[in-house]
Formats: structure tokens, sequence, C-alpha cells
């Protein structure tokens, strides 16, 4: 009997990521592809119009290091349900689905669009509440593994001060992840912007 | 079945994976953040769960590339190409299957050409060929598809660069912090390491780990040659101790 002496032996290396790339929407988002949609397609309505809780628009670019609007970006959001709980068991056809993929379309000028509820609070592992969140997952040509950042939302900003989670966020630039809500009409609609580079990077995180 | 509520996982090793920003894959300098990544010593419930798609509604030919795209039969008509059968395990570092999983695949036609508004190639479309396909792993992490093989093509990178054939995979695993999309490359193609995608990855023997095999074995006679390629998702960790003191 001998130890093991190499990584290798003890686990294996975890598949290599490898970029997306400009076509991903024929996997993962086919209507932008231009491709029929297959009866049940993972889109961007993480919750239905008949979900509890309060219904929400969330609409938003993703911005490169030379100013220019990301078109091809494909995002994925994970998220509680109203109560701060997350489902995970994933059901097409339930009101509430808490997972969801978004991608701008041929006339959208980049814009990202996703229909849902607002989140509830999430206790963080210290047993305080975190703030509602959404977390976002972001593929694209150019991204060679993908990003993870949070989405809050501005008019939370009691819940937002006092989140653990945002604490551990310095200072100066925990507004990159926080989405303004607009006037609107009907439902209520929060914008935001991701920075992959510049002085206004979005914080990504490793987990 | 909810596969996972809290569990922690293996540190993802960074070093292993393509650096953000690769700029020998020129679209990679302006989309690299140049902050570091925020690492997350306590990750929370939001980072330890993810979606679980034991349930999910296949269609039957969701994961057949030689019959999805076309209503019918394959009297109809078939994608002109190699016909290869794809498949494999998704397994954790520590080897237990990941069942219950959602495998997601695209690629090109046997030309080269995807079925993507934006592909503007000069090698045809393929009536009978969408390119896309899905599947869940069963309870062993096994999955399965059945397609051509892609044809490689030339992209705008270099003044010469060329695409070996390959395929996108996207595997969840159980929590987003496993989720994961790679690119499946072929044993024996000459294109693979004059790839500035596929040199993002520092480590020849990552590169290694995204060839697949023939499995001439797994093949079927006057069919389908078979290839093998293994996806390996973050290790799951136990909690052996509870109290942390």
């Amino acid at each position: 009997m001998t130890q093991p002496t190499r990584d290798g032996q003890l686990r294996y290396p975890e598949s290599p990521s490898q970029t997306a790339g400009p076509y991903v929407h024929i996997g993962l988002a086919l209507e932008v592809a231009g491709l029929p949609p297959r009866d049940v397609e993972i889109g961007p309505e993480i919750a239905t119009r008949d979900a509890e809780g309060e219904q929400i628009e969330i609409v938003g670019t993703v911005i490169d290091g030379n100013g220019d609007v990301v078109e091809d970006i494909l995002i994925e959001a994970w998220q509680a349900d109203a109560n701060g709980v997350y489902q995970t068991d994933y059901r097409a056809d339930r009101a509430f689905r808490g997972f969801g993929r978004s991608a701008p379309g041929e006339h959208d000028a980049g814009e990202l669009a996703l229909h849902t509820i607002k989140p509830g609070r999430v206790a963080h592992p210290n047993g305080q509440p975190m703030a509602p969140h959404i977390n976002l997952m972001l593929f694209a040509r150019g991204i060679n593994i993908h990003l993870h950042t949070r989405l809050y939302f501005d008019d939370e900003a009691e819940a937002n001060a006092a989140c653990p989670f945002l604490a551990r966020v310095p200072p100066t630039r925990r507004d990159t992840l926080i989405a303004a809500r607009e006037n609107n009409d009907g439902v209520p609609r929060y914008r935001f912007e991701i920075h992959l580079q510049g002085p206004r990077e979005t914080v990504f995180f490793d987990f | 079945m909810a596969q996972n509520d809290h569990t922690a996982f293996v540190m993802r090793d960074r070093g292993w994976h393509p650096p953000a920003y690769a700029p020998a894959y020129k679209t990679s300098v302006a989309r690299s953040p140049q902050q570091a990544l925020m690492s997350l010593q306590t990750p929370t419930a939001s980072e330890l769960t993810g979606p679980d798609f034991d349930n999910f509604a296949l269609g039957p030919v969701d994961n057949d590339l030689l019959l999805n795209y076309r209503e019918g039969t394959a009297r109809d008509g078939l994608p002109i190409g190699e016909r290869i059968i794809v498949y494999g395990r998704v397994v954790d570092q520590y080897n237990k299957p990941v069942a219950g999983t959602l495998v997601e695949a695209w690629q090109a036609n046997a030309g080269g050409r995807y079925r993507h508004k934006k592909d503007a190639y000069m090698a045809p479309l393929d009536p009978n060929f969408g390119g896309v396909g899905r599947t869940v792993t069963d309870a062993d992490g096994w999955y399965r598809f059945r397609t051509i093989r892609p044809g490689p093509y030339p992209w705008p990178n270099d003044v010469n660069s060329w695409r070996p054939a390959h395929i996108h995979v996207s595997v969840m695993g159980p929590s987003i912090s496993t989720r994961l999309i790679t690119q499946l490359y072929f044993e024996g193609d000459p294109l693979i390491p004059l790839c500035p995608i596929v040199n993002t990855l520092n480590d020849p023997d990552a590169i290694d780990t995204l060839v697949a095999r023939l499995d001439k074995a797994g093949s079927r006679p006057m069919d389908s040659l078979a290839y093998r390629f293994d996806i390996v998702t973050r290790g799951a960790l136990q909690t052996y101790f509870e109290n942390q003191g």
C-alpha cells in the first residue's frame, strides 16, 4: 500500500471550460439562433404571471472594455422564490421555476430581459438574512469561463445596507451589483448594466 | 429529487481552466475582467443550490441530432456526414455519478456551418440538420447523443484561423457552483494544437481531457462509430463534522 502522491490520484481534475462561442444560442436560446423551439425551452420567464410574489421585469446590457454592448451575450439566472427558498426541482410547468435564460434577439440592440418575481430573503450561513438578489451567470464568445455575479435591487436600500454578503463587497464597487428601478406603467422594471472591464467593472465572484 | 441543498464543492482550480484574458484569442481581450474575482470563503445557499433537471420533460428525439431537426422519420431525409454516437459519463471529481443532470450540446454540420442567423460561412446548410441536442443523465451518470461529426471551419481571429471539429457541451451539475460549458474535440484532429481557443488552456493535460476517444467496441457495425467523452464536475465535499466548535 502506498499513499497517493499526486493530485490526480486523490481526485480527478474538473473538465476545463471552453468559451460558449458566438453560436451558443443554437444550444441554449434556440429562437435567437433562428431555430424552431422544442416543446419545452428554458427561457426568460423565471416566473409566470401566476407565481406568488411581486411581478417584476429585469432589463439590462453587458458592456465590454471598449464600451460596446455585448450583443451575443447569454445569461442564466438562478433565484429564490418569494419566501426566500431555492426551489431546486426544476419544473417548466410550474408558475415559479427559479431558473431562466436570456439572450438579446436580432432587434434588441443587445438588451436582455427577464420576467420574474422579486425573490425573498435567503439566510446567510451566519444566520442573518441576505438582501433579495438574483444570481447571474454570463456566457459569450470571448468569455473563456463563465462569470458569476449577483443582481440586487435599489429600492431595497435598508435590506442592502444590512446584507452580510454585500458588506463583504468593497463599498466603492457595491453599486455595480445594484439594479435601478425605472418608472414603468405596468410591472415594475429594474435596469442593470454589467461592465466586463473598466472603471465601472462589475464585481464577479469565485466560489 | 433535490440533489443538493448545501453541499460544498472542491475549490475550482483557476489555473487549470483558461484565464479570462488570453490575448491570442482576440475576443477575450475586451471581454475579460481586469479586477480580481472576489472569492467567497463562505458560499451561501445562493451558490450551493441549483436547478435539478431530473424531472425535465425531454422530447423523444431531443438527443438524436440525426432526427430531431426535421419532422418525420429517417426515410424523409438524414443529415449528410459521418454518423457518430457520442456518449460518456458525467462524474464528479471523486468519480461519483452525477445523476439527473441536464447535458446540452450544439455543433456545426458536416461542412462546418452552423444553423445560426449570424453564421455566414460559404459552406451550405444541411436541410436535415439543426445541430442541437439535450438529454438528462441516468442514475449512473451516463448520457448519449447520436449525431454527425461536425466539420472544421475558418474564423476571423488570426489571418487564417480554423477551429478543429468540435461539439459544444453544457452541464449543470448539482449546483450553480458546478455549472460548466466546454467543448469536445476528436482524437487525432491535426487542428487541435493549432487552435487559439484550445490554446487558452495552459496545460496540455487539460486539453487532453477534452479530446473524445474513438470507442470501436461501442460503435454499431454498418451504422455509426462511437466516441467516448466523460465530463468531470466539481467534487461534492462531505460534511463529516457538523459541529463548528
